[in-house]
């Protein structure tokens, strides 16, 4: 009785996640010849999530959606498309909308005719789909009226629909864009995949189109699936990042358990802007703080001497003697952007500057060669092993 | 524009001998004396009586164009040209397109047939004659062979009248497919590949579909350059005829250039074949503009 109740619910919990997971992807292996682009991916993507591959270029972040959109075919383990094994079906069984970086969308047909031609290929029959004689097959017109109020549709939603006579060319970078993005809602697939769709337009286009993109995504509650290599629109549209090294998934979280909570040297490296200061530990705990660090570190510091710190320009500050200061330098550079500022700050023994983000009242108060002393947040300090992976607190995890 | 020509001042003034006469010199001077002087010799030489050798020549007017409308033996020559090219065009460029879109999906010995393929083109044409011969020869013939295998009657290739013109056809189109395989094969390499691969998301992803979808519009530029090309080139047909048929039988191979061959150095009417050849000149060259404009209407998207 009471085994029967346990097995109801395990099953009933087995079968919400089976419906919620939009894509599983399941031990994916890709190679070229003997070259090994994408080693054993586990994912899985859940329904109506936005969720994004960043990574730097050459990660395996395009081979693994173009193996998702069955562009690529996997040399080992297997794809699911809203629990339909998909690993060896083609493209158009997929029931997947791609947006290219380059856009790919056919030269000589109109705005119209582009957007028509996913609903053509799967609602015409084959003599239907003919070039001129196509329209006179039976029920064709029916077909076509309907292609062609839903071409409308999807157009006024993306506000192009002034636009729907001409032809690629005549359009500019951002109205291609939405072409593109128009041919890939107009027939409701399962799944949305972007392959860096916003790399080739101007910066203020491009922050225009990121906040585009997710209310569409929020109005048309589809899976979207997003490749970039730029961490702020990783950051700022995501429901999920998923950060890539070679052909690797590092880490897979929110964007601000990512941020805050890096599980890899790497990851807390790309998701970080300016950058991540590292400095092998050993720098920090000779400090005149370095007794007081060393406390909130806990058992970390005795685990090895190998060990690597990251903080973030943010997770530090300057501060007003030698005796309270963790770390001293000269100041080597200056970087005002109007409500921020950076320091760059070379330290005796250390192979890169610090940078260390201030008010830019205190910013503009420096002057090169100055020697400026700098505290580091105890709590925000991360540590790394030698071959990248975070070294954490037991002692505090286990609290 | 006036931005333009005042730069060119000054650099003209700058380097004063680089003036603009002088760049557009060279270009000029070889252009005249190897196209439109030569040019404009014919299209007097066309409105005279002159014959090779003779001392003297007189001014005829129109008499040779006249002449030219009269003459039955240029009609059919016009004829018989006009048939060489409806087939060998549409025959050629039809197979050329088959054999590139089979060999870019080929990935092994692409390279053997690409050779195989153009080998004809860099073959001369009065060695391999002699092959064709034997094969369209009425009795021992290997395409008599096969016709008469598949339970045909026997066809007298090169001495039927009816069929004459029509093997000519056939070795042009043998001859000039492999140039427009290869050019083929360059205008499918420049289609992005993520159009393809946008068509195969699509819903276009084989056979047909992605044809007529992307692959047929896209080779346009390509398909009106291998027209025009091919077009203007089996205009031209002459060597096949002279060495394989000599115009025969009873004239059913006589082709324009053939007669202004045998006009000008045979019979060494100097002003007739000019004529014809101004007549033929004209043809060419409205063939060329008419591409030309149906290139500006269609082809650029």
């Amino acid at each position: 009785m009471c085994t029967s109740v346990i097995n109801k619910k395990g099953d009933t919990r087995l079968i919400s996640e089976v419906e919620n997971t939009a894509i599983a992807v399941n031990g994916l292996v890709k190679s070229f010849g003997a070259h090994r682009v994408l080693g054993k991916i586990d994912l899985k993507v859940r329904r109506g999530e936005f969720l994004t591959l960043v990574g730097p270029s050459g990660c395996g972040k395009s081979t693994l959606l173009r193996l998702i959109a069955g562009l690529e075919t996997a040399s080992e383990g297997d794809i699911s498309i809203a629990g339909r094994n998909v690993t060896k079906a083609p493209p158009k069984q997929r029931d997947v909308a791609m947006v290219f970086q380059n856009y790919a969308l056919y030269p000589h047909l109109t705005v119209a005719q582009n957007m028509s031609v996913p609903l053509r290929m799967r609602r015409l029959g084959r003599l239907q789909r003919l070039p001129l004689i196509g329209s006179l097959m039976p029920q064709a017109s029916e077909k076509l009226a309907s292609i062609k109020t839903e071409v409308e549709a999807a157009a006024t939603s993306l506000a192009i629909e002034h636009l729907l006579a001409r032809k690629p060319a005549q359009l500019s970078g951002g109205q291609r864009q939405r072409v593109a993005l128009g041919r890939a809602i107009v027939r409701k697939p399962q799944v949305f995949l972007l392959d860096e769709p916003l790399s080739n337009l101007d910066a203020q286009l491009r922050v225009h189109m990121r906040s585009e993109l997710v209310q569409l995504h929020r109005r048309l509650g589809v899976t979207l699936i997003y490749v970039t290599h730029d961490q702020a629109e990783a950051m700022t549209m995501s429901s999920r990042i998923a950060v890539m090294f070679a052909g690797q998934i590092l880490q897979i979280g929110t964007p601000d358990a990512v941020y805050d909570n890096p599980d890899h040297l790497k990851v807390a490296q790309f998701i970080s802007n300016p950058g991540l200061n590292t400095l092998p530990l050993a720098l920090i705990l000779g400090g005149p703080r370095g007794r007081q660090i060393d406390d909130s570190l806990g058992t970390i510091a005795a685990s090895g001497s190998d060990l690597t710190v990251g903080f973030r320009p943010e997770a530090c500050a300057l501060a007003a003697s030698a005796a309270v200061a963790d770390l001293s330098g000269r100041v080597l550079l200056c970087e005002r952007f109007g409500a921020e500022a950076f320091i760059h700050v070379l330290l005796h023994g250390a192979p890169a500057p610090v940078i260390v983000r201030v008010e830019p009242s205190q910013a503009s108060v420096l002057l090169p060669e100055e020697v400026v002393h700098i505290q580091i947040d105890p709590s925000k300090i991360f540590v790394f092993g030698q071959d990248g992976t975070r070294v954490r607190n037991q002692r505090r995890a286990a609290a | 524009m006036s931005a333009y020509i005042a730069s060119n001042n000054r650099s003209g003034a700058r380097y004063g001998f680089l003036s603009l006469p002088t760049l557009v010199m060279p270009a000029t001077i070889l252009l005249l004396a190897f196209s439109l002087v030569p040019s404009a010799v014919v299209i007097l030489l066309s409105f005279t009586n002159y014959e090779l050798g003779m001392p003297g020549l007189h001014f005829v007017g129109l008499g040779n164009y006249s002449d030219m409308v009269s003459d039955h033996i240029f009609w059919q020559s016009v004829r018989n040209t006009a048939l060489y090219v409806a087939i060998v065009v549409p025959g050629s460029i039809f197979m050329a397109l088959l054999v590139a879109l089979l060999l870019e999906r080929r990935r092994f010995m692409t390279r053997f047939y690409k050779v195989a393929y153009f080998l004809p083109v860099t073959a001369t044409l009065v060695a391999m004659a002699t092959v064709w011969e034997f094969i369209l020869h009425p009795t021992f013939g290997l395409a008599n062979h096969l016709l008469t295998s598949l339970g045909w009657e026997p066809v007298r290739f090169l001495a039927d009248p009816n069929w004459a013109m029509v093997s000519l056809a056939i070795i042009g189109i043998w001859q000039s497919v492999g140039f427009n395989v290869i050019l083929f094969l360059a205008g499918l390499g420049s289609i992005p590949r993520e159009i393809d691969e946008a068509a195969a998301l699509d819903g276009a992803d084989g056979g047909l579909d992605r044809f007529l979808t992307v692959t047929w519009p896209l080779l346009g530029p390509t398909t009106l350059f291998v027209t025009l090309t091919t077009a203007v080139n089996s205009l031209r047909i002459f060597e096949s005829v002279t060495v394989i048929t000599q115009g025969g039988p009873d004239k059913s191979t006589g082709v324009i250039l053939y007669s202004i061959y045998l006009e000008a150095f045979r019979y060494f009417r100097t002003g007739y074949a000019s004529a014809l050849t101004v007549a033929f000149l004209a043809v060419t060259v409205t063939l060329i503009l008419l591409q030309m404009r149906v290139s500006d209407r269609k082809v650029h998207y």
